[in-house]
């Protein structure tokens, strides 16, 4: 229980952000039309890539002789890479073709 | 340091900006564009200012060969991409983030236990001591657990997506699957509680049990049913993200990851209710099981087929016709044939409308996006009720390789699978032109009684093929 205690006691920065997002996030696309549903879940899958961050650290800061964390770091920046690029890219793809013509 | 947190700050304003505006079509690609911007200057402050204990991050070549590798791997992937493989290839980026989230925590795992030890709440930690080593460590299995679920979830969702992996249900999948999840939740509690005699093998038994539970939670789920779960798991990995920002203390993984795990929730929901049913119906898996048989069946009797010059005399001659496109019109590609005979008809003085159902093609959306592609107005695409409202007056609908969304067994028939899903009433224009490969029944599995009602005619062939003749026609009268 102490645990639990001094665990929200060191986070309540973090916790009150964890609260007040959920409620931004709800808030900010409650309105969303049905059209723009595909684009915008694509453009979210492109934001949690800043997951990637992560791996950076994990990178940055590995031991040169821990192969483990040079290793699985590397495909984690790979993969967290394909995640942002890839995401903001089909998106903008995606929202291309919205283009009104002259 | 203090550029590093300002960069920080910049990327999460950045982020709920860009969500902002991508909800509204006139600024959705500009909304695009400033969340990228603002996870841009997130990466490269964190490479180049991000320092713990006073030493900056080292290993450069890794950290930029890997990204390299990743940005031209991603550009080349999402340029390439046919317009109806879009929602398979979101599904695939998904699952990059999930894995991403998974080795980072594999790795500060291996970290975790390699310099503890002593002191079970112990110093020497570093960074990672805040909130001392049980809630690092919670956070670590938590953000694993959710990172490989959607990981394997959004792989199998990929395969679904591209037909390469069938639905498989069986009986008891269901119970198999929460035994599963319960083994988890209680390995990680075992875990979590006796951390002090860390037994690295319970953990990454915990990853192969969470990847299988990935894998199990999707496989049973129907086909047409996968938008939404794609969309559950990319909030899943948003929750995986925020992990990550609990770990190392960072604002803005904690609140880019946060953001679109109650975005993507809410959207899900979203996505659920066009269709008219609920998350839990969804996932349990109703569609493309043994239970869609129940539907069909009842629907049999005799059909007639139009010819194409029928067809194009009964167009031309229509006040008002509607469109009706469905996944079937995405497959052909047929969207600028389509277009054409749009443009042709109205020359000659004919109302075209396209009436667009929410859940159209495999994904929301899809249809517009497709048809923009083909330049057709955006005036033209008419929402679903606005549409049921002029049917009335319409003197032709023409309906291009769309199935379930049209079926009136969604109206009728409470043992059909689709009962409750609002429907186009197509049935209320005086003529009703089906465009079908075969009579084979749409994705859901379930026959179509329109087909067999006597205001319906049938068209036979690629939809493609026959939008092109069906211009020849049209030009010829």
């Amino acid at each position: 229980m102490d645990n639990f205690l001094s665990f929200f006691s060191t986070h309540q920065q973090m916790i009150y952000i964890v609260i007040l997002m959920i409620f931004v996030g709800i808030e900010v696309i409650g309105r969303v039309p049905a059209v723009l549903h595909t684009p915008l879940m694509s453009g979210a899958n492109a934001i949690h890539g800043v997951v990637i961050i992560g791996a950076i650290i994990v990178m940055g800061k590995a031991e040169h002789d821990n192969y483990l964390a040079l290793i699985l770091g590397f495909i984690a920046v790979i993969v967290g890479t394909l995640n942002v690029v890839g995401g903001f890219v089909v998106t903008d793809r995606m929202l291309e073709m919205f283009k009104k013509k002259k | 340091m203090n550029i590093l947190i300002l960069s920080y700050l910049i990327a999460s304003v950045t982020f709920i900006l860009g969500l902002k505006m991508l909800s509204n079509p006139a600024t959705a690609r500009k909304g695009n564009l400033i969340a990228a911007t603002g996870m841009v200057i997130a990466i490269l402050a964190t490479i180049f200012l991000y320092e713990e204990d006073g030493v900056k991050l080292g290993n450069y070549g890794w950290i930029f060969g890997g990204i390299l590798i990743g940005t031209v791997g991603g550009t080349l992937a999402a340029k390439k991409v046919k317009m109806t493989a879009m929602p398979e290839m979101v599904s695939l980026f998904n699952g990059m983030g999930g894995a991403c989230a998974m080795l980072i925590s594999i790795v500060e795992f291996d970290h975790l236990i390699n310099i503890v030890p002593i002191e079970p709440f112990g110093r020497g930690l570093g960074k990672l001591n805040f909130g001392g080593y049980i809630g690092t460590l919670s956070i670590i299995i938590i953000g694993c657990i959710i990172g490989s679920v959607s990981f394997a979830g959004s792989m199998v969702a990929w395969g679904k997506l591209n037909g390469r992996v069938k639905d498989i249900s069986f009986k008891g999948q269901q119970f198999i699957s929460i035994a599963l999840l319960l083994v988890i939740l209680g390995l990680a509690g075992y875990l979590i509680s006796n951390s002090v005699l860390l037994v690295p093998h319970t953990f990454y038994l915990i990853v192969f049990l969470s990847l299988i539970y990935g894998i199990f939670f999707v496989m049973p789920i129907g086909g047409a049913d996968m938008p939404v779960v794609i969309s559950l798991l990319n909030s899943f990995t948003g929750v995986a993200a925020a992990c990550g920002g609990f770990l190392y203390d960072n604002k803005a993984m904690l609140t880019g990851g946060i953001l679109v795990g109650a975005a993507g929730t809410l959207l899900t929901i979203l996505m659920c209710k066009a269709m008219n049913r609920s998350l839990s119906n969804v996932l349990i898996g109703n569609f493309g099981g043994s239970s869609a048989v129940s539907g069909g069946a009842k629907a049999q009797g005799t059909y007639k087929e139009i010819s194409l010059s029928d067809t194009a005399v009964l167009l031309s001659y229509s006040n008002r016709v509607y469109i009706v496109p469905g996944y079937g019109l995405a497959v052909a590609q047929a969207q600028h044939a389509c277009h054409e005979l749009e443009k042709l008809l109205a020359e000659k003085g004919v109302e075209v409308k396209y009436a667009i159902h929410p859940v159209a093609g495999r994904m929301p959306g899809h249809m517009n996006v497709l048809l923009a592609e083909a330049d057709v107005s955006y005036d033209l695409l008419k929402e679903m009720e606005e549409a049921n409202d002029e049917f009335n007056s319409t003197d032709a609908v023409l309906i291009l390789g769309a199935n379930d969304v049209v079926n009136p067994a969604a109206k009728t028939d409470p043992s059909s699978p689709i009962y409750g899903m609002p429907i186009l009433d197509v049935e209320l224009a005086k003529n009703v032109i089906v465009n079908k490969r075969s009579m084979k029944p749409g994705y859901a599995g379930i026959e179509n009684e329109l087909f067999f009602r006597p205001k319906t005619s049938m068209l036979f062939g690629d939809a493609k093929k026959v939008i092109q003749d069906l211009i020849g026609e049209v030009k010829n009268l």
